[in-house]
């Protein structure tokens, strides 16, 4: 798939999706996600651009096809379900299995309700349903055209978070059984973590990156990315050195030396940025100071202090600045023991081989 | 009572129903849905003969149809006949009148489907034909009714432009608000009175099962 076009919204995305393969679209609101997944189905024609599942050819702007929606075998699940609202559970279904036989219908469409664990409601209008049983309910009509793609746009954030969690589980376990692509959209990234095999990173209907979840996180490409995945520890800093040998790149960053992963295209004097994700700053315990303290040491006062859950995330005003801070989170018990609070003092170890070196965004 | 009008009238209205509720549904989805250009214009013209007196609006018509106009030429050469003072030309006068008795009402009740719902229509394999029958029309049936049952009540209440175009020709163009007229005129205050009462009963029929409906689109989209 890709498309491009300059207004009314603009859009330069490309990307592809393996059988069984899930691919979360994610970005924050107006980045394009549902623009794209709307041009997948073909609700939405942009000026240029080609879409094609499997062998077929369902939009190529160059040579003038265009497949209506209702010719693609496309499932979508609608951030509102957009169920129809003078159909039963089971008529809702059964209305996007046209393609059967009409004696098949209803058997079908049961089965697909049971697929998607929704016994005993097939004849409750959609008013009458939860939010959760109406996600259901619009997953097995998505599924009922046998689509050879499944979109699903945002199905997670309309329920409760109890709710999400079993839909969760539920979307793991049913994708193992489905044989075509998954294209998630999401603004929550943790949703694209857990489920998906590949992201594509979205702004302003751009493509900023795509590749496996773990991989986009630990290495955005640019300071944008960076943000837009939720780093907090994003700073400059100058290249020192190249120490091949030892596997790392050392940086300057105010006066603290620092050594970061190796980016052997730097030479010593650039300007570079930096990042490091929260969870791999690692505070130094009080009582037993071990021998990784030696590793990047940056010590410093607390200024905010906040639990979340079982973790804790704290922001370090480093020595010696006024506008440096190093944002790191640690378990709710491990910040009991150590005592983190507001104003109390604190070291962490900044992990080497977790500090990412992008392109600096001020160009020097 | 003058049942020569009354049946006349109730057959104009039937025919003008019968004509607007596809022209209604056609322009009512294409303004509801927004794809079109110079909406704003389309809109206004639609709404005109909300406005306009009922005898201006009568005496473009009169000159549109007219034996001189082109569009009377060609419906002389067509049928023999001519398009002013006769049935049919009184029936394309009232499609014309009753436009935004039809398509306000409609154009709402289309408005009110979620667009994401049109969108579920197509991604279930329907096509534009089939979304139509099987998910617009069954949601928005009672803003159609509505406009069916506005258009005609004001069918068999319309006199200046009926009167217009039509002039006063029993069975062909005299309907049951002419013949009223006609009747006090010649000093009938009996007949006028009770074919009054019809109409007044038509129409509190009317003005309840209008709100009834739209209470129930309201509920149903709740």
């Amino acid at each position: 798939m890709e498309l491009r076009q300059s207004a009314p919204i603009a859009l330069d995305a490309r990307f592809e999706a393996a059988p069984g393969e899930v691919l979360a679209l994610v970005g924050p609101s107006g980045s394009g996600k549902t623009t794209i997944l709307r041009s997948i189905a073909g609700l939405y024609r942009p000026r240029e651009g080609r879409v094609s599942v499997d062998d077929q050819l369902w939009w190529d702007s160059s040579r003038g096809i265009f497949l209506p929606p209702h010719q693609r075998r496309v499932g979508l699940v609608f951030q509102s379900y957009a169920l129809f609202p003078h159909m039963t559970a089971i008529g809702n279904v059964t209305a996007a299995l046209d393609h059967i036989p009409a004696s098949q219908r209803r058997r079908r469409a049961a089965e697909l309700l049971e697929l998607v664990h929704l016994p005993g409601l097939e004849d409750r209008y959609p008013p009458n349903l939860s939010g959760g049983q109406q996600q259901r309910v619009a997953v097995a009509r998505a599924l009922a055209r046998e689509p050879r793609i499944l979109l699903l746009d945002e199905p997670f954030s309309a329920v409760d978070r109890e709710t999400r969690e079993r839909l969760y589980r539920e979307l793991v376990a049913m994708r193992r059984r489905l044989s075509m692509p998954l294209v998630l959209v999401t603004h929550d990234l943790n949703e694209a973590l857990m489920l998906a095999d590949s992201v594509s990173l979205l702004h302003h209907g751009r493509t900023l990156q795509h590749g496996r979840p773990a991989d986009v996180l630990q290495h955005p490409i640019s300071v944008q990315a960076a943000r837009l995945l939720g780093h907090r520890n994003i700073f400059t800093a100058e290249v020192v050195e190249q120490r091949p040998d030892l596997g790392f790149t050392v940086i300057d960053w105010n006066g603290h030396r620092i050594e970061a992963a190796a980016a052997p295209q730097l030479r010593p004097g650039d300007t570079v940025a930096w990042v490091l994700p929260a969870s791999k700053a690692v505070l130094h315990r009080r009582d037993r100071p071990s021998r990784g303290t030696t590793e990047n040491p940056i010590s410093g006062i607390i200024s905010e202090h906040l639990q979340l859950g079982d973790t804790t995330v704290s922001v370090l005003q480093v020595d010696g600045t006024q506008s440096h801070s190093i944002t790191f989170q640690v378990p709710a018990h491990v910040a009991e023991r150590n005592r983190l609070g507001v104003g109390e003092r604190a070291s962490v170890s900044l992990l080497a081989a977790s500090i990412h070196l992008m392109p600096s965004e001020t160009k020097p | 009572m003058d049942w020569t009008a009354l049946w006349l009238s109730l057959r104009l209205g039937v025919f003008t129903v019968a004509l607007l509720l596809p022209i209604g549904i056609f322009v009512a989805r294409r303004l509801a849905y927004g794809d079109i250009p110079a909406k704003g214009l389309l809109e206004a013209l639609v709404a005109l003969p909300l406005v306009l007196p009922p005898t201006v609006l009568g005496y473009y018509l009169l000159t549109l149809f007219g034996a001189a106009s082109p569009l009377g030429m060609a419906w002389q050469a067509l049928t023999g006949n001519t398009l002013v003072f006769s049935f049919e030309g009184l029936l394309l006068a009232s499609v014309i009148v009753n436009l935004p008795f039809a398509i306000l009402p409609m154009q709402r009740g289309f408005e009110a489907i979620p667009e994401e719902v049109r969108d579920a229509a197509a991604c279930c394999g329907m096509s534009p034909w089939q979304a139509l029958r099987r998910v617009e029309l069954p949601i928005a049936w009672p803003a159609v009714l509505t406009a069916s049952v506005l258009s005609f009540a004001h069918t068999l209440g319309e006199f200046g432009v009926v009167l217009m175009v039509g002039g006063n020709i029993p069975g062909e163009t005299e309907t049951i608000s002419i013949a009223i007229y006609d009747r006090v005129q010649a000093f009938d205050g009996a007949a006028a009175a009770r074919m009054s009462a019809l109409l007044l009963i038509v129409s509190v029929v009317t003005i309840a099962m209008t709100f009834a409906f739209s209470r129930r689109l309201g509920r149903r989209l709740d």
